[in-house]
This record gives structure tokens, sequence and C-alpha cells, in this order.
């Protein structure tokens, strides 16, 4: 064999034959049951029940730079809008209007979720923000992610699970008995789709499964000789080997490897589905398509979360065109075709998808023809269960706070929401705090 | 009447020199380092184990690997210069908004720079890790780096963490007294605790509370009186730019009540009175064990020897006033280090998986950016501790995405293959395994050529031991592809063993 040569590198179809005879010869133990994505049966097409409140997932789009709320939801009956961004605004009658008396609309890039808008499945919630709004994008984003104005502690997302799984509340250390924690795999590990697994998703507990594309979630070496994918399933897939205590560290990491194989072949088996949509050919739009497939496949997560970057548009944003309104688009269209293919496995009304930035823009453009860091930005919610409409009322421009917006809803207020209404869980204790619940659905 | 204190056979008996062989050098340079060859193991049983633990313990006679204080620039965030200062006031008093976004773009500008050095430091901290002649004191900079942990994401200086690094290196395998001192004076930490907030009539807790909790005593040995009377203790100790300073108005000299000691106390009067408290040592020595040796049951029965084990070294440290040095020798000179209760049984953290496989394998390095990535993969982003409480580690560190990580992050050091995804382009550098099997060739030709033998000794390096299965699959593996041990082969085999969930064991 040699190594070096790149001739030499022959890439096995993912699933080795040897690879699924080693998973499939198991008797499964007790442990795969509460494993990673419960038994490989569900891959098997199994429906879920739609409407049931375990079945209900959460996606997230994270769009990261700082997305310019103003230019997502325009006010455009207000002239200081206009007087403030004269070579940015969308002018009037550009501007997809929500309802007819609506005093904001949707920029014109935002056309497919003008389209969600009016099929009930959109809702825009206005002047989104926090106190004592921090304008780094390093430390915005972590107090999104964290749901604390310092920005630390663990993710949301992970506490979620936590409570779900292991009854911790937010800071605490230990178990709530006391005893040592033990780090197994939990019931319904988060999914992320990208290099990074977000600050949100980690727990005390919880952990993410991330991945950037399915085929890094997979033993790279196979890549490198095809005659080691047997030997690999052979000596790390086979779950505890003969002789080794289970509950020892050897034993622990010889069940996760097995528990890491039945993931990667779910997973993989599952985005390899050809999307039901026609979903733009752009990374989000990939990401969004393995979304809709692994829910199709009938994963048990209940968490994903996905992320566009780009917003940071200080220089050259652009107005109706240009280069914010491409990734309006880009991420609007992404969100169009994700909605149509889970319409399509029926699986749509058991999706709610939260958009959000770590902050708007400021209100008057800079001198370089684009926007410096703001604060507080317009949140959507997509999904057919979601409450359609605008929600609360646009921040004034007039009454402004050094040059920004003021908030007039609390992010955690929408947390809130979500964990109580779709996820049916205790938001106080997930946020430590109690926040007034924004009612989310329709 | 603990029985430790009154026996001679304690349980920390020296290992005797004939039971010092590869095995056991193998195990120690793995965990007072990072690992090492099959020559430097070697080298290691011919000295003896009393010589090989004082050639790791005691740097002063190692070879020196000094840090250049200089290599990184310290004023890239620091404070806002008089001029800066005098634009804002400007700024907000006309109400330039045009101007007042310039300042911020510039802030801003200065943060983007001050990432990129940050990621330099990392790189920097990641190659003397990899390349240091002294490998206790990194692993005991890494140690302090989870102890008293500090998260860059919460300082934004650069700088500080650089500085804050340096102080962990130069108390490595010092006092751990004299570094308490040092950490309430660290701009980093200080910062970090929001010390720098803490003033009289209007103390802070953060410190206070951090310093008994989880610096020097753990749950149970304080009460909330005495973090809110340490509070005031510390108040007025903060930084300026780079430099501690003590500010005298801001300090609270009035009586506390500290641990059941009453003065007017300031931060070191408090420091020392933890000290003082023999939960400090037995804390701080468990600590050591717990990262050196094995894990500990935090609840339930600790097995007797390993707690004999737990309250000599707590003794130890004791009686030498919290010097480490002697309290590292007496631990990785005991029997009960070679045990089977230690050997095997702790998992490899991410930095000692990527460092340990880089100095044992002598791998290529390759990209540092895309091993920093994999450490931040595995959960281990140096110097960006998850929170003030470090790094769980053990079982915390596995999940299923991070098992595929430590193996594919194995493939690609050995083979030079980027996983998918990354942007670089396939290193060329080619795996030369002959520092793992010179030894072996030199001393015994004929079964360096035998795939049987060769196997046996790669597992034996590479995992400790040589089970039946894995022997016999990677025999299978050789026979189908013709028997030929070329470099290729070598690679190949190790590809294998180094994705097995043993390898993860240290």
């Amino acid at each position: 064999m040699d190594l070096h040569n790149a001739n030499a590198y022959t890439r096995r179809h993912f699933l080795g034959t040897g690879l699924t005879l080693a998973s499939a010869s198991l008797t499964l133990p007790a442990f795969i049951q509460r494993s990673a994505f419960g038994l490989p049966m569900a891959a098997e097409g199994m429906g879920s029940i739609p409407g049931v409140d375990e079945d209900r997932i959460l996606v997230v789009l994270q769009l990261g730079g700082g997305n310019d709320g103003l230019n997502n939801v325009v006010p455009f009956r207000d002239d200081n809008y206009y007087r403030r961004r004269q070579g940015i605004g969308i002018p009037a009658d550009r501007v997809l209007r929500l309802g007819t008396n609506s005093d904001v609309g949707l920029h014109p890039g935002l056309q497919a979720f003008k389209e969600l808008y009016d099929d009930g499945m959109l809702s825009v919630i206005q002047g989104v923000g926090y106190p004592n709004p921090n304008r780094s994008h390093f430390k915005s984003m972590d107090i999104w992610h964290t749901a604390d104005t310092s920005g630390t502690g663990d993710g949301w997302l992970g506490r979620y699970v936590d409570a779900e799984c292991c009854g911790y509340g937010k800071g605490e250390s230990g178990t709530p008995d006391g005893s040592v924690p033990t780090p197994e795999v939990s019931g319904q590990p988060t999914i992320a789709i990208g290099r990074e697994a977000p600050l949100a998703m980690q727990g005390r507990k919880a952990k993410p499964v991330s991945f950037e594309t399915p085929d890094l979630f997979r033993w790279t070496g196979k890549d490198v000789h095809e005659s080691l994918a047997e030997p690999y399933a052979s000596l790390t897939t086979q779950g505890v080997h003969e002789g080794v205590d289970a509950d020892s560290a050897a034993g622990f990491l010889m069940r996760t490897a097995l528990d890491a194989q039945v993931s990667s072949d779910l997973i993989r088996k599952a985005v390899r589905q050809a999307p039901l949509a026609q979903y733009p050919g752009n990374t989000l739009g990939r990401d969004l398509a393995m979304v809709a497939s692994m829910i199709r496949a009938g994963l048990k997560t209940r968490v994903y979360y996905v992320s566009l970057g780009g917003f940071d548009t200080h220089a050259g944003q652009g107005g109706s065109n240009g280069r914010h309104a491409q990734l309006l688009q880009t991420y609007a269209t992404a969100m169009r075709a994700f909605y149509q293919d889970l319409k399509a496995s029926e699986n749509d009304s058991r999706v709610m998808t939260m958009v959000f930035s770590e902050f708007g823009r400021r209100v008057a453009q800079n001198a370089s023809g684009g926007t410096d860091h703001g604060t507080a930005a317009p949140m959507f919610l997509v999904g057919p269960m979601v409450r359609p409409g605008v929600i609360g009322n646009h921040p004034s421009l007039s009454d402004l706070d050094d040059g920004d917006l003021k908030y007039k809803i609390d992010f955690r207020s929408v947390y809130a929401g979500i964990l109580e209404d779709w996820l049916s869980a205790d938001s106080k204790a997930i946020l430590e705090k109690s926040y007034k619940k924004l009612p989310v659905l329709g | 009447m603990p029985e430790a204190e009154t026996t001679t056979s304690t349980a920390l008996t020296p290992i005797r020199r004939e039971s010092f062989g590869y095995d056991q050098a193998r195990h120690l340079l793995l965990r007072a380092g990072f690992g090492g060859t099959p020559a430097q193991i070697q080298t290691l049983v011919e000295w003896g184990p009393e010589r090989a633990v004082d050639y790791l313990v005691d740097l002063r006679n190692a070879p020196k690997y000094p840090v250049d204080g200089a290599a990184f620039s310290s004023s890239i965030m620091g404070p806002p210069t008089e001029e800066t200062r005098a634009r804002y006031r400007r700024a907000r008093q006309t109400n330039d908004e045009e101007g007042l976004a310039r300042l911020r773009l510039e802030r801003q500008r200065r943060q983007a720079a001050d990432r990129t050095q940050m990621r330099e430091i990392q790189q920097w901290w990641l190659t003397r890790l990899i390349e240091t002649p002294r490998p206790l004191e990194e692993k005991m900079t890494l140690f302090w780096h989870g102890h008293f942990a500090t998260s860059y994401r919460t300082i934004e200086d650069s700088y500080h963490m650089f500085m804050q690094n340096v102080l962990y290196r130069t108390h490595a395998v010092g006092n751990f007294g004299a570094l308490m001192h040092q950490v309430i004076r660290d701009p980093a930490m200080l910062e970090y605790l929001d010390n720098n907030d803490s003033r009289k009539n209007k103390p802070n807790e953060n410190l206070a509370r951090e310093l008994m909790e989880l610096f020097g005593l753990g749950v149970g040995n304080y009460s909330e009186q005495d973090i809110k009377e340490g509070a005031r203790a510390l108040t007025g100790y903060t930084f300026e730019d780079d430099r501690f300073v003590f500010v005298q108005k801001s300090h609270d000299n009035g009586a506390k009540r500290i641990l059941g000691r009453a003065s007017n106390m300031d931060g070191d009067d408090f420091v020392d009175t933890i000290l003082a408290q023999p939960a400090c040592a037995s804390f701080i020595s468990r600590k050591l064990y717990k990262f050196f040796a094995a894990d500990v049951p935090e609840s339930g029965t600790i097995e007797r020897q390993q707690a004999r084990a737990l309250r000599e070294l707590a003794s130890l440290l004791r009686r030498t006033k919290y010097n480490l040095g002697p309290v590292l020798k007496k631990l990785f000179l005991s029997e009960h280090f070679y045990s089977d209760a230690v050997v095997n049984q702790r998992i490899k953290s991410p930095v000692e998986l990527i460092v340990g496989s880089i100095r044992s394998l002598r791998t290529p390095v390759r990209d540092l950016n895309i091993l920093l990535d994999a450490l931040s993969l595995m959960g281990q982003n140096i110097f960006f501790p998850p929170s003030v409480a470090g790094w769980d580690g053990e079982r915390s560190w596995i999940n299923t995405s991070t098992l595929y990580v430590r193996q594919n992050i194995l493939a690609y050091l050995l083979t030079g293959k980027t996983p998918r995804g990354y942007d670089a382009l396939a290193d060329e550098q080619r795996f030369d395994p002959s520092a793992v099997l010179g030894q072996l060739r030199a001393a015994d030709p004929a079964a360096a050529k035998d795939p049987t033998r060769v196997i046996e000794y790669l597992l034996r390096f590479t995992i400790g031991h040589a089970p039946e299965k894995a022997r016999a699959e990677l025999a299978g593996l050789t026979q189908r592809t013709g028997g030929e041990l070329t470099d290729d082969m070598i690679t190949g085999l190790l590809l294998l063993i180094t994705a097995m969930p043993e390898y993860q064991l240290t």
C-alpha cells in the first residue's frame, strides 16, 4: 500500500459493507436505546406524529456580523429613516408592505419571506434587544447565546437540554441530588452545522454534535486506504470488548465509539436523501436541506443550529440591491425552500425556526455607504404554528440612544415564549430569571 | 488516628529500581510530560526512577527554554490615550455622530488586531508545548491555566492573557502560596473576577468567593460571611494598564473576621489565612493527584489505597509549606503511581492527545491553526476555558462528535490529509516512522521486519499493552496487503491504533 500517492486514495462508498454488518450484527445493549438517536430503526422512515410535544423541533438560524434590522423591516412612512439613510434607504415603492395599514414592510430581497408572511408562516418581532447593549460582535453574540448580559455561563439551549434530561438550573454545579454528573451521551443531542459548536448549545452535560459536512462526522482515516475500513470497524465500533469493565474509562470510550458509529451512519444515511424542494445553491441552502433530511429521517434531535455570516456591512452595503440585499435573499429563499421541503414530508408543523443576529446597525448610514454596529433589531420566527404578523411596535427613529434604537422587547422574552409555548419547558429555570413570555404560537 | 501517619510502609512506598522498566518509564513520561519516543523511554529506564524523576521535576538542571517577554505587543488594547479621551469628549459635546462612529470603528479595529494577536499567542504556547525540553513546566502551566482559569472571551486583552501564562510558568513547579499571592495581582484575573470594580463600601465578592471555592479550599470549607469579609480585604487590588496597583482609597481597612482569624486584613493576609487552613493543602494535593494520577470520586467511598495516598500528599504539601516539587517527586516515585489503579485510567485531555502524539510518534507538526481548531472542537480551546472552574476533564471530553475529531486529527498528523472542509491544501510532509521503530531496528533487525513483533511493539508503545484482538486484526491487514512493512504500512497500522478507543487513555 502507498499512503502518500494521491492516486491510491480510493474513496470508499461511505457505508462500507463491513461497517454495516458490524452494527447490524450486534444484539443491541440497553445503552443504545438511550444513546444518541435512539434505535437505528428511527432512520427507516418511521414517521413522527405532528403536534405531539416531544416531536417539536426548534431550528435556530444565526445571522452573524450584525444584520441591519432597519433594512430588513423598513419603517417606510418615517421621514427620519430616509433622512438618515440617503444612499441605502429602501424607497417606499420597493418595500414589500406587510398588510395595508402597516407602517413597516420588508426589504425587496426578502420576497420569499413576504410569501411566508402571506401564508401565515412568519412572525416579525420588532425592536428586540437587551439593556446596556454591547457593540462587540464577540460579546454581544455571547450575550445572545448565554441569555445573560454578562455573556458568561452555559448556553441557553444547552441548559434547555440539561433541564430536560438532568434537571440542572443555570450556574449550578453538580447534579440536583449533589452527586457527580456522569457525562454520558444524553437523550437528544442537539446538532449544529458548522465548524464550531455554538456556545448556545453547550450545557453542563449537553454537548452538541457538530459537523461542517456529515462527511466529517466519521473517521477520515478510511479515505487514506480502503483496506483500513474493515479493521477499523472491528477495532473501534464493536462496543465494550470482552474482559473490559463496562463502567471503566475504557468501557465508556468503547461505548461512545459505537454510539458515534451508529449516529454517524444514521446522519449520513439521512442526508443522503434527495431534498424534496429546490434550495438555492449556497451553503445555507445545503445546510437547511441537511436539517430537513435529518428531520425527515426521524432523528430524535430537538434543536438544530445553522448560521450565515457576512452581515458586518460597514462599507458598500447597498440598498434595494447590492451586498446586503443578496444576503437577505440568500436566507429568505433558503428558508422558503426549507419549509417547502418540510411540508412535502409533512413535518412542517412540528418545526419552528428562530432567526436572529447579535445586533442591528446604527440608524444613520456612515461615510462609506455602510452602517456601523448598533443595537435593537427585529427577530423572525418561521413555521406554520407561529403567531403570524407583525408583533410589537417599531422602535422610534427620533427618540434614540446615542444614535441607536431603543429596544422594546428583551430577547429573553422571546426565548421564554419559545421555551414555554413551543418546547413546553420551564423558562424560569432555564433562563434563571422570570422573563415576561412573548406568546409565540398562532 | 490516621494510620498513614503512624506506619512507615505508606501508600506512597517508592518504586524499586528493578520494577522500573519500559512500561513504567513510558507512563512517567506520559504523565509528568507529554510522552516520549522509545529512545527517550529507554534512557529513563537506564537512569532508573530516582534520576528520571529528578530530571523531570527539578527544572534547575533541565535545559533552558526562556520566554521572550517582548514577543508580543502590550499596547494593542490598554486604556485610551489622553488624546482619544479628548476626542470622545469633543464628539459627545458637539453631538458629532460621525466622529463617535469613527472612534468606535477604531476601537473595533484594535479589537480585531488583538484577536489576531491572541491567535498568535495560542500558536506560541502550542509550539512550546510541542517543543519544550522541560515538559513538566508546560504541563504544570496547563494545570494552573485550568485551576486559576481565565478566559480571553471576557478579558479581551491578549497581552494580559500572555502575562498570566508567563506567571503560571514562572511558578509552574514552584510554591503554591507564592503563586496565589501573585494571582491576586494578576490583571487578567482581577478583571475576570471583577476585582477592578471592587471598592470600599461596594465590594465585589467574585474573587473572594473563587479564592476559597475553586482556588484554595473547596466547597464546605468556608461560609458566606467569610466571602463577604474576604471581599472587603481584597478591595483596592486592581490594575492600571498592564500593572497591578493597590489603591489605598478604595481599600477597606476596617477589621474583618475571616475563617476564624480577626484583624484588619488586606488581600495578602486573606490569602495567608486560606493557606493556613488544613483544607487548602488537601484541596490542592487532591487536584494534583487527579491531574497526574487518577480520578477521585467526589462522593461515595474512596478506595483505601487512594485515600491514604491523598492524605500523605496533603500532609507533605503542608510540611513543605506548599513547595510543589517534593510532592510531585513523591507521587512520581511511588509504587502506587505505577499501579493498575493509575496506569491507563485517565482520559487524555485534547492537549495531551495532540501534543503527546506529536512528541511520542514524532509526526510532523503541520498546520498549527488546524491543531488549534481541533483543540477547540475537542473542548479545550487554550486561553478560552469554559468558565472560572476550568475544564471538567475526564469523561466530559468525550462524546460522539469529539471522538471523531480525536481520531481524525491523528489521521491528519500521520498522513497530512486535511479533513475536508478545511481550506488548507493537503500537507505533503511525510510521517517518518523511524523515530518509533529505530530503537527496535537497531536492537533487533529481524524483529523489525516481522509483522507480529512490530505490531506488538507498536501497541505496547502507543496504548501500553497489546490486546489479542488488536494484534490479530492488525496482522490480518499486513497479510492481506502483502506483509511488507513499508513506511506506509506502519502509518496505516498507526492510523488504526490511534483510532482505537484505548488510544484515548493514558
